[in-house]
């Protein structure tokens, strides 16, 4: 702690020190969690969500419509297995549409998540806490998600193997690793197995909570297995935490790889829109704005059902718009970043592009997505809109939208007119393509809500660091973890 | 049947704590007492325990570090050996050995074997999964992962005496002391 080591720290810093404008810029800072609270009542309401709350009603409803669009994927995965994937749109020359344009899409989503929990834990930014658990299943389902896509465009994922991973096959074949799509393999494969060691290992602790604490012999002896038998030892927590933070340190780089070797995709391409070197960061900030988004489209209506608001308090609704923006103008001036490259380029097919972008047959799609990622995020530096909760959960949604639009204006407008007139087409999806779409949100929603009523959605041990009761007397303090 | 009372072996004495405070008190006093084979349990990591057990740095940063040298060397190896040994193929004029279109998969396997490492390494070394312990036969050591804090004095250590010990405890102004069937 701060002050000379003789002398005890007699009160905390914010007593004297502090300018008028410092003290009332806290006064005006939500808490990160809401006064009140003990080991005992943190423990009872995030853990009672899992084993005695009666389910929501509001939760059948919601759980049955995301089965209804999970049901959905499965009949059309069923009809592409036996069809091909000749019922999609795509074709010469839009030979990437739907799949590709929702496999990054899934992605980017998932990065806030690791961003949260690793990013954040590194900052020590405390008010990761609360957020960080669901962040990190939102992760696991976007990526599984997002996994579909590659595996399902192959057509028949059995024959695909080969040339997806290295494996000694009986054709004596090997991957081609010059290629950024062998890397994605790597790069999403990796991440999400460190994703879900993260996740697991955060998940530990809470699991021997719920074990503890359970009544029934079935929930006992499901915690239990799931728990490995953690009982809290010193000497676990040491070696935990060395570990955790540890996985924090190796999640973050790795994030930042994921949507960077996504960009490559594009970026190690010679198609005009495409072939630029600010793709991975332009990428990766996109990434990270999409993904809050979509922890705020959860977040909002979680906290709501299951009365979290001293957990996930007004805080991190806040911060959580202010990363939102701070990404969002990053994307922002990519867009504009784009137009001047093109220009600027003197390059006769990188214009022709730009134009294409803006007044061509899907101009309409690029200015919608610059009026929500570019015009309607400036809304989020108003306080007032910070916070209303509902308009922000409807914002939120445009985000997702407005996400969506960009990886189709990159993807579709690029490819539908390229070097050659006489080889243009026009790209629309078909139904199976929005079959395929709208069934991976169903699978997203519906791993979501089964997570919710079934694991904590809120990390139980962290949100115990946080507590008043934590500190030990004397200056010291348990929250080291943040 | 003669009585024989609190004959059968044990595997320590478990003090009850109700705040972090005075359990790190506790193990302070125990290590200064002379105590070393002992164990707290707590429902949130309290960095304080390492230095009041007398706890010793682990060794997984090393074998995280290992774990990433040995994900890295065999991602690069992997490429090398399919694309200049097993199956060279001319992609664009390039060197068969063209590493800097290696890096990314190199990359992404140094990654996970370091995690790899890092959280098989937790487990091993906790000995983990475990899902017996002679201290979940005390019943309220289930209060362990909710709001309540243990010192454990474990019968191996050198200076464990039932009575002794259990005074000790006592004077250390716990919720309560149990003992711990082994």
């Amino acid at each position: 702690m701060m002050g000379a080591p003789q002398q005890p720290l007699q009160a905390p810093p914010e007593a004297g020190s502090m300018t008028a404008a410092r003290r009332e810029l806290l006064a005006r800072t939500p808490d990160v969690i809401a006064s009140g609270q003990t080991f005992g009542s943190v423990t009872d309401k995030i853990a009672g969500i899992v084993l005695t709350h009666r389910t929501p009603t509001g939760w059948f409803l919601a759980f049955g419509v995301a089965f209804l669009f999970l049901m959905i994927l499965n009949v059309t995965i069923v009809k592409l297995l036996f069809t091909g994937i000749g019922i999609w749109g795509n074709n010469i020359p839009v030979a990437w549409a739907f799949d590709i344009i929702n496999f990054v899409w899934w992605i980017g989503i998932g990065h806030a998540g690791t961003l949260i929990s690793a990013i954040l834990l590194l900052f020590r930014q405390q008010w990761r806490t609360s957020i960080n658990r669901f962040a990190e299943a939102m992760t696991l389902f976007a990526v599984a998600c997002a996994a579909m896509y590659p595996l399902l465009h192959t057509g028949r994922p059995w024959l695909a193997a080969y040339w997806l991973f290295p494996y000694p096959n009986t054709m004596q074949l090997w991957p081609q690793f010059r290629s950024p799509l062998i890397w994605d393999v790597f790069a999403v494969s990796t991440y999400f197995t460190v994703s879900l060691l993260f996740w697991f290992t955060g998940l530990i602790p809470d699991l021997a909570t719920l074990r503890d604490s359970a009544q029934s012999k079935w929930a006992q002896k499901t915690f239990g297995v799931l728990a490995l038998g953690w009982r809290g030892s010193a000497r676990h927590w040491q070696r935990y935490e060395t570990i955790y933070l540890l996985l924090a340190g190796l999640s973050t780089p790795l994030v930042l790889s994921v949507h960077t070797v996504v960009s490559f995709d594009f970026a190690v391409s010679e198609i005009p829109g495409w072939h630029a070197t600010m793709f991975p960061p332009y990428f990766v900030a996109g990434a990270i704005y999409s993904g809050f988004a979509m922890v705020m489209t959860l977040a909002v209506p979680m906290r709501a059902a299951f009365k979290l608001d001293d957990l996930i308090t007004m805080r991190h609704i806040h911060n959580m718009t202010k990363i939102m923006l701070a990404t969002g103008m990053i994307v922002a001036y990519a867009y504009v970043n784009e137009v001047f490259y093109a220009w600027y380029s003197g390059n006769l097919y990188e214009q022709f592009m730009m134009q294409n972008r803006q007044a061509g047959p899907y101009g309409p799609f690029y200015w919608m997505l610059i009026a929500i990622n570019a015009c309607m995020i400036q809304l989020f530096w108003f306080r007032k809109v910070r916070d209303n909760v509902v308009l922000l959960f409807i914002l939120s949604l445009f985000v997702n939208v407005g996400m969506w639009l960009e990886r189709f204006v990159i993807i579709a407008v690029s490819l539908h007119r390229d070097f050659l007139p006489s080889s243009w087409g026009m790209y629309a999806p078909t139904m199976w393509d929005w079959g395929m779409f709208t069934g991976t949100i169903g699978l997203f929603l519906s791993l979501f809500f089964l997570f919710v009523r079934l694991l904590p959605a809120i990390s139980i041990f962290e949100v115990r660091t946080l507590l008043p009761e934590a500190r030990l007397k004397g200056g010291s303090t348990a929250e080291h973890l943040l | 049947m003669a009585p024989q009372p609190q004959r059968e072996p044990l595997h320590g004495l478990l003090a009850e704590f109700d705040n972090p405070t005075d359990l790190v008190d506790a193990a302070n006093r125990a290590r200064l007492a002379g105590y070393t084979s002992m164990d707290a349990y707590t429902p949130f990591p309290i960095e304080e325990l390492d230095d009041a057990l007398g706890l010793k740095r682990n060794s997984l940063p090393l074998i995280v570090l290992l774990g990433g040298i040995f994900g890295g060397g065999g991602g690069y190896f992997l490429q090398y050996w399919t694309q200049v040994i097993a199956w060279p193929m001319n992609i664009g004029g390039r060197p068969f050995n063209s590493w800097p279109h290696f890096i990314p998969v190199t990359f992404e396997c140094t990654v996970l074997g370091a995690s790899l490492a890092a959280f098989v390494g937790m487990l091993v070394l906790n000995r983990l999964p475990k899902p017996y312990h002679p201290v979940f036969n005390v019943p309220a050591f289930d209060r362990a992962s909710r709001d309540r804090f243990f010192l454990c004095i474990e019968s191996t250590d050198p200076k464990f005496d039932r009575h002794a010990t259990g005074s000790f405890l006592k004077g250390l102004h716990p919720l309560g002391v149990s003992e711990v069937a082994a």
